[in-house]
């Protein structure tokens, strides 16, 4: 069993996480047409390679987001939702 | 009983003083303590164990070890009975009970040995081209037959009586394997103060040292090194413990068995067997090499046995296994065994491959007297039920031929070498890429890709001094990758192995004549031979991995431990391609089989999942309801009274509903508080719905929508302050909408000052519905106004009854006046009994889930998961006045923009009536337009809900029909295996529309 570092809980089994996805961006929905709708809604990137995704540390309720590779199955990086989106600021 | 004619006077570890009794096949043998089963058989002289999975050929023992592919037995009876165990390590208790597999009437004349005269018709994928017609035959036929007639042995049918435990477990260096370089890994590593585990699988530690005599200096040397070990506080050794699985970032699962031992005197108190999950900072992996048969004709007549594993049965449990020895081989190693039959009065030969035999050991061979053909092989052999003799000669130069005269040696044992092959299983499984070493002939651990590394003869290093060497470099820098530090620990310079010439690789071997050629078998399990093999790759299976699974090589119980790369070696041979670009199937847990109760373990019966009990259960329980699983819960289901069927009860229970009082446990629904100046925004985005001027003491009932705009849960929410809300889920998705509502709270709505807190198990819920519920609340709770102006139809109030904090709703989910009370859980099961007693003039009347569920369907109020199905939009429902479009935004209000959604032929709720009153549709069952079509028919819709309504006095359904709304009074039907069911489509409501009783 793989571990993963929670950011809040420290490491622990992956048993205890659940994966919800990809971080993406949400397109306006006042402005977006239901083609691009439907893309956020129902069309993942999976890529492969280095990806962003949503975790919950499902006892304790809490969300944050992990960078893994899908090739080597490394967990890169785990961080809170604020270090992650900072960072993304940051680099933007 | 009778004597055991193969047991020497003197040797081995068993305990000449603990004589055991034990019954194979129903004769009952002597044995002796210490012994395994397969050694006990052995001193017995009994080798004929079993019958081929295919041929049903005679077969015997091969190995002393794991690798065991042919003498496996059918061990114990009745729900302790257990097929396919090794008698290599089954260890010999007092009554142990035995049988062999495969085989009818007897393992001694068994008819299934028709199929070997049949053999020339059941080659390779046999049974791809011989049952291939009429097709219709494969499943009720051909697949009986040969499911009956190949095979192993028998599933037990009875409940395991046996307890499992399971343990987790931490360490800085995990050291697999008890031989020489297990043994010194585990001593450098404990030496430093790391936490060491030294899991071996036998029921001594030793390894190949349990193969020596007990003058090898070795013996004393390990006893030493087992006594240090069991002074360090934190290493724990455990014998009979497989490490059979290593999986991601060191966790590994081991199998201890606790008390097979021991068979019937096992202590009550001890588990059988305990799994061990342990997480390792780093893993020492020492699992030693395992012994290669040679493909050689006839090579699988019982007494045909692996070099190495006879001397363990001469030196660990002081038994010969024969009298008259030919030791076949292509190396030094096997001289060993020649040596120390001769020395224990066995006449021997030695038959190598090599032209010439020139090391340590043949050498001492030669001067022992011991008669050596060089250049010579095994061409056939004779016996039936036995090895009788073989047939040796001089092959080619290149070994593909017979050159010179054949040569009869009797023999009623044969030991054979082909080499060892690293035990490279772990290293496998943790995703190391086995390289192939030509020079040694064998796969070696490629680079570690988790933080292990392997020592000693699993790594290739063999002979004695090099395995203590590698086992003490490599304990040492385990424990120094772990943060300690450690120093390779020193051994006595005598311990050390006489140096080996290097071995002949031959995998294909000439035959006498034809038909002994077509008994060349690779895997013994399987009844693979060489010539399968050769006809796999002649019809074009090229990758191994393909020739695996044609041939069904590798497979089966043993999965091809001492036959994988003999089989390599063969396709190598034929395509010439070099066995390291072939590479070698992959290795996957289990290393051995693992009984599925040690993985179970405590997890089964009532113990497989939680059952979640209401505080009111044990009323329940005592009223005599029968109960249904929602979810983890166990909830009520009906109360069925003395000669009362279910469709009685829950009729009786509906009626008295309706005409006076029910009462329902409703404490399974989710209970989450909400609280925070924000609560009422969140809820406004939460919700499809508004909830903005929801006024405190008041409650609304909300639909929530997935991103994608579909029903995902629904409930009763209620406003108990200003920034205080209580919200009520589905029984089954409180979990699931507590998460939902964190997700949007920490994810996206950073800025919204809400808490949540599942209250769920922390109130008791008692939910009263009927005309005179409010006569009987007033008598319960007295403390409460239940004016109707004052407290109207989805309002809420909080007080106290009898002096408990108390929550007074007035909603309800049957159409009927109803109020629902909470109080804290802990006076649930009080205030139920004290609702009945005071309910008992006005007829209160308990009632299940079921009956739940015909009222609600009556009055037309969904359920979510039954009339929704996650592509169900709150249109769908006819529940547009809950979608507030004129809200900012909320989670699906984009979805439901979406063109599709708009669509008339979406699938809407309705009711149906069955055109007879007294027929029941099937949940499930699908709608058409047109009885007349031919099948496939165009389905149209489906029932969702569908129950006889005492309060109609007929049958009624819901149903999602395709543009449903605007079919009202039309005909559809529904096809049924026997007849044809024409329904009338009306509103889903069927009482009460206009809602005179909810709001009386």
């Amino acid at each position: 069993m793989k571990i993963m570092t929670c950011p809040l809980n420290g490491p622990r089994n992956i048993a205890e996480f659940v994966c919800a996805g990809e971080v993406k961006a949400m397109p306006d929905p006042a402005a977006c047409s239901d083609e691009e709708w439907a893309g956020y809604l129902f069309l993942e990137a999976n890529p492969a390679g280095l990806i962003v995704e949503w975790w919950l540390h499902a006892p304790t309720s809490y969300w944050f987001i992990a960078k893994r590779d899908t090739v080597t199955e490394q967990i890169v990086a785990t961080y809170t939702v604020e270090q992650f989106f900072a960072q993304a600021r940051a680099a933007a | 009983m009778s004597a055991q004619p193969n047991r020497l006077a003197a040797g081995g570890q068993v305990e000449r003083g603990r004589p055991l009794a034990f019954t194979f096949n129903g004769r009952r043998y002597q044995g002796l303590a210490g012994d395994s089963l397969a050694s006990a058989l052995l001193a017995n002289d009994v080798h004929l164990v079993g019958r081929s999975f295919k041929y049903h050929r005679p077969r015997g023992i091969l190995s002393a070890g794991a690798e065991e592919p042919t003498g496996l037995v059918q061990l114990g009876e009745g729900g302790r009975t257990e097929p396919n165990l090794r008698t290599t390590q089954i260890e010999l208790y007092d009554g142990l009970v035995a049988t062999s597999q495969n085989c009818w009437p007897g393992v001694q004349l068994d008819l299934g040995a028709l199929n070997n005269l049949a053999s020339p018709l059941l080659p390779a994928g046999f049974y791809y081209k011989t049952f291939m017609w009429p097709p219709a035959f494969w499943q009720p036929v051909y697949e009986r037959l040969i499911r009956r007639a190949a095979g192993l042995g028998r599933a037990p049918v009875l409940p395991d009586p046996d307890r499992y435990e399971h343990r987790h477990a931490h360490c800085d260096v995990l050291v697999v394997g008890g031989g020489p370089a297990g043994l010194m890994a585990g001593l450098a590593a404990a030496r430093s103060g790391a936490r060491v585990i030294l899991a071996d699988e036998q029921p001594a530690l030793g390894g190949a040292l349990l193969a020596e005599p007990a003058a090898h200096p070795g013996q004393a040397w390990r006893q030493e090194v087992l006594a240090e070990l069991a002074g360090f506080e934190d290493t724990r050794l455990l014998p009979r413990t497989t490490a059979f699985a290593y999986y991601d970032h060191n966790y590994l699962c081991l199998v201890e068995r606790v008390t097979d031992h021991l068979g019937p005197a096992a202590p009550p108190q001890l588990p059988r067997q305990r799994l061990w999950k342990v997480r390792a900072r780093q893993v020492v992996l020492a699992t030693g090499a395992i012994e290669r048969p040679l493909a050689f004709a006839q090579n699988d007549r019982p007494g045909i046995m692996l070099a190495g594993a006879v001397r363990r049965y001469l030196h660990g449990y002081g038994v010969r296994p024969g009298r008259r020895a030919v030791v076949f081989t292509n190396n030094d190693s096997a001289y060993a065994t020649a040596l120390d039959l001769a020395e224990a009065g066995a006449e021997v030969t030695v038959v190598d491959l090599r032209p010439q035999a020139e090391g340590a050991l043949p050498a001492a061979a030669a001067q022992a007297g011991i008669a050596c053909r060089a250049g010579h092989g095994i061409v056939a052999t004779e016996g039936g039920q036995r090895v009788k003799a073989v047939i040796c000669a001089r092959l080619s130069a290149d070994g593909t031929r017979i050159e010179g005269a054949r040569e009869r040696i009797p023999a009623d044992l044969v030991c054979v070498s082909g080499g060892w092959n690293p035990t490279i299983h772990l290293h496998s499984q943790s995703r190391g890429r086995p390289v192939y070493d030509p020079e040694r002939g064998c796969f070696l651990p490629g680079l570690p890709v988790q933080a292990e590394r392997s020592a000693g003869a699993c790594a290739g290093e063999f002979g004695l001094a090099a395995c203590l060497a590698a086992g003490a470099a490599a304990g040492a820098a385990a424990a120094e990758a772990a943060g300690f530090r450690a120093s390779p620990p020193d051994w006595p310079a005598e311990l050390a192995s006489p140096a080996e010439a290097p071995a002949r690789l031959l995998w294909q071997l000439p035959a006498a004549k034809p038909e002994a050629r077509a008994k060349q078998f690779v895997d013994l399990q399987n009844d693979v031979t060489a010539a399968d093999i050769r006809l796999a790759l002649r019809e074009g299976y090229a990758s191994i991995e393909h020739v695996k699974r044609y041939t069904t090589t590798g497979m089966g119980t043993d999965q091809g431990k001492t036959s994988n790369v003999v089989a390599l070696g063969i396709v190598a041979e034929l395509t010439g391609q070099p066995i390291g670009e072939l590479g070698v199937t992959t290795f996957r847990p289990p290393y051995t089989p693992v009984p599925f109760g040690a993985i179970v373990g405590r997890n089964c019966g009532p113990l497989f999942e939680p059952v979640r009990r209401t505080p009111m259960d044990a009323w329940h329980e005592a009223a005599g309801a029968v109960f249904e699983a929602v979810g983890q819960w166990r909830r009520p289901w009906y109360y069925p009274r003395p000669g009362e069927s279910m469709a009685t009860a829950v009729a009786r229970e509906v009626t008295a509903t309706r005409a006076a009082i029910g009462l329902l446990d409703a404490s399974t629904l989710g209970k989450i508080d909400l609280q925070g100046p924000d609560t009422a925004e969140f809820l406004n985005r939460i919700y499809s719905n508004g909830w903005s001027k929801l006024e405190v003491g008041r409650c609304r009932y909300g639909l929530m929508l997935g991103e994608d705009g579909m029903v995902f849960d629904d409930g009763v929410t209620a406003r108990l302050g200003e920034q205080h809300f209580l919200m009520s889920t589905t029984s089954g998705g409180a979990a699931r909408v507590l998460a939902w509502l964190e997700e949007w709270l920490q994810t996206e709505w950073p800025e919204l000052k809400v808490y949540c807190t599942s209250v769920t198990e922390q109130w008791a819920t008692l939910s009263l519905s009927g005309p005179r519920t409010r006569e009987l609340v007033a008598l319960l709770a007295p403390e409460f106004d239940l004016d109707p102006q004052h407290f109207p139809h989805m309002s809420v109030r909080e007080g106290t009854i009898d002096g408990v904090p108390a929550r007074l709703f007035r909603i309800s989910f049957t159409g009927e006046l109803g109020y629902e009370i909470q109080v804290p859980a802990r006076y649930g099961l009080a205030l139920w009994a004290r609702c009945m007693a005071l309910g008992e003039p006005f007829g209160l009347t308990p009632f299940g889930t079921e009956a739940m569920h015909v009222l609600r369907a009556e009055k037309g109020y969904i359920i979510v998961g039954q009339e929704t199905d996650g592509t169900t939009t709150p249109g769908d429902l006819g529940l547009d006045r809950l979608v507030g479009r004129k809200k900012p935004d909320f989670l699906g209000k984009r979805s439901l923009a979406r063109a599709d959604m708009g669509r008339a032929d979406r699938k809407q709720l309705v009711g149906l009536l069955p055109r007879a009153s007294e027929d029941l549709l099937e949940e499930g069952a699908q709608l058409v337009a047109d009885p007349n079509q031919t099948p496939p028919m165009a389905m149209i819709g489906h029932v969702t809900s569908s129950y006889r309504s005492p309060s109609l006095g007929r049958s009624f359904a819901l149903a999602m029909v395709q543009g449903g709304r605007a079919r009202l009074g039309e005909t559809l039907f529904v096809p049924m295996p026997d007849r044809m069911v024409a329904v009338t489509v009306t509103e889903p409501v069927f009482v009460d529309p206009e809602g005179e009783r909810l709001h009386g």
